[in-house]
């Protein structure tokens, strides 16, 4: 992809993130129907949070399935919109909905099963925010990095998972982000199954450079 | 039974009905009804579709003096499954819901059991309006000025046997009229249809329980239950049946759909108690709609004075 490819996508992407929040402040300003403006607000927020996290989810997917290999430049980008999104959707809930109660809010994040999900994937996507950088990236090391990351396997499930349990019987939403990263997951999955039984077939010959005939009588060892 | 004092209440408290309908409103109230030549008066022609005026007396001694909900709100933001499980569902498929022809089959365990067409059901007694509030078990609640007659007045006049312990009431199942009830490859059925609620012998005789034909000055919008339900305020609003087809007078507890459904979280009586909480969250507070901040949920949601005695002695948290 061209320099000015890269910048334009990106821009194209920060428009699309942001819309959601700019369409979300319109409609709360102009908008006098909209019965329970603090329900609607949170439950919007919190969507966009699922969707964008799903969203970074896909990349790896894409490249899996596709060979694409472009998403990857915006994975960060959507990763931390998500976050964006969440930090939004909390602070509804601690400004507006609790007006910093703070002993009522501790006490619901404690009690109720589904706010301490929310909670919990909210805490984990902070480390994650953190380290995004490629500074961060480069102090903490590609594996470690890596494996900090893999956090995000986490807090998707327990976004979902606070999303189910809020929501109430005959609600559709929870059960189709479930699904959706149920198949972003499983892609991995089927990826890694994959590249282990390839590592086991090919493993007598892989091991080093050793000479053909060395080779030659390992495979007959077999 | 406890009266409470009928609350301070001037006529000019009453609001316009003008003032409740914009512009707008009346649009989606044009949008959702046939129109039809407005009558008005109770004996007369048959009552108009939804939309159309509706005369009440306002009763102070039930009313509350707290100021109604927008009525753009009451209509825009409604739990009717049967419509959809979105809030903005209901306004926007309603106009399928034919209210006419529309029949209410009253039997079971009476001596007198008919049928009532809709139109003579609502001549039946005098319309009464009152200000009830209404508390969702989501943990919203609205003020809304009903209209309609005691529920009481009807069963009296069908004659509960000695076997009549419950009332159950069970509203119209019609693929044809309400979306949600299709079945189809990508319908995910939220409850068991048709909706069945229930009350108590003496909770339906209860003179609060309202046989509902009306609000705001108007007949029943079809998103808020048309064309007749019942309100039972100190009840979370799923108790409120919608759009009735048939009250029943039975001697088992009802199977009601909610409690059906997810028999845990919602239970036969469901009365509004901040004391109970649903499992999943709390019913301490309430968002009473068009207020900003969160206000305290009242016990029996404000009507405490009125209906504790049906319970005394019943361990609540037991019998949600």
């Amino acid at each position: 992809m061209t320099r000015k490819g890269r910048i334009a996508l990106k821009v194209a992407v920060w428009v699309a993130c942001l819309a959601p929040f700019a369409w979300l402040a319109y409609r709360l300003s102009t908008d006098g129907l909209i019965a329970n403006p603090i329900d609607f607000a949170t439950r919007t927020l919190g969507d966009w949070t699922l969707r964008l996290l799903l969203a970074s989810l896909a990349v790896t997917p894409l490249r899996l399935l596709f060979g694409l290999s472009w998403p990857i430049t915006l994975r960060r980008l959507l990763g931390l919109f998500a976050f964006f999104y969440a930090c939004l959707h909390f602070s509804v809930w601690i400004v507006v909905d609790h007006f910093f109660d703070w002993p009522e809010m501790l006490a619901d994040i404690v009690k109720r099963p589904y706010i301490t999900v929310g909670f919990s994937a909210l805490m984990l996507l902070i480390p994650l925010a953190a380290t995004s950088t490629s500074a961060m990236v480069k102090r903490l090391g590609g594996a470690n990095w890596r494996r900090l990351h893999r956090l995000i396997y986490v807090t998707a499930i327990l976004g979902v998972v606070h999303y189910l349990w809020l929501a109430k019987v005959g609600v559709v939403g929870p059960y189709i982000y479930g699904g959706v990263l149920a198949l972003l997951l499983g892609v991995r999955l089927w990826a890694a199954a994959r590249r282990l039984s390839e590592k086991r077939r090919r493993r007598p010959v892989a091991a080093g450079a050793a000479l053909p005939n060395a080779n030659r009588a390992r495979a007959r060892a077999e | 039974m406890l009266m409470r004092r009928a609350p301070q209440f001037k006529s000019s408290d009453i609001t316009d009905f003008s003032v409740y309908l914009n512009r707008r409103s009346f649009m989606i109230g044009a949008a959702t009804l046939a129109l039809a030549p407005a009558a008005g008066e109770a004996a007369g022609p048959p009552v108009p579709p939804a939309g159309a005026p509706l005369k009440a007396t306002r009763n102070p001694t039930f009313s509350r003096d707290e100021p109604p909900t927008k009525f753009e709100n009451v209509t825009t933001y409604n739990n009717f499954y049967e419509f959809g499980v979105e809030k903005d569902d209901p306004a926007r498929l309603a106009h399928t819901l034919k209210v006419r022809p529309w029949t209410v089959q009253v039997d079971g365990h009476v001596a007198r059991s008919k049928t009532y067409d809709i139109d003579e059901l609502i001549r039946l007694f005098p319309l009464e309006e009152r200000v009830y509030a209404l508390r969702c078990v989501e943990g919203w609640s609205m003020v809304i000025p009903w209209i309609g007659f005691p529920l009481a007045a009807l069963l009296k006049r069908v004659e509960p046997t000695s076997q009549a312990k419950y009332v159950e009431f069970t509203t119209l199942h019609d693929p044809e009229q309400f979306p949600a009830q299709r079945k189809g490859f990508f319908s995910f059925s939220s409850l068991d249809w048709p909706y069945v609620e229930g009350l108590r012998l003496d909770e339906a005789l209860h003179p609060l329980t309202l046989l509902t034909v009306g609000m705001y000055g108007q007949v029943l919008p079809n998103q808020d239950g048309a064309p007749v339900r019942i309100v039972v305020p100190w009840k979370y609003g799923f108790k409120s049946a919608k759009s009735i087809v048939r009250i029943r007078l039975v001697s088992e507890e009802p199977k009601t759909a909610w409690n059906k459904a997810a028999p845990r979280e919602y239970g036969f009586y469901s009365n509004v108690n901040p004391l109970v909480d649903h499992p999943r969250w709390s019913q301490a507070t309430e968002r009473r709609i068009g207020e900003f901040r969160r206000r305290k949920t009242l016990m029996f949601n404000g009507y405490e004075d009125q209906v504790a005695s049906l319970y005394a002695g019943m361990d609540l948290k037991k019998l949600y």
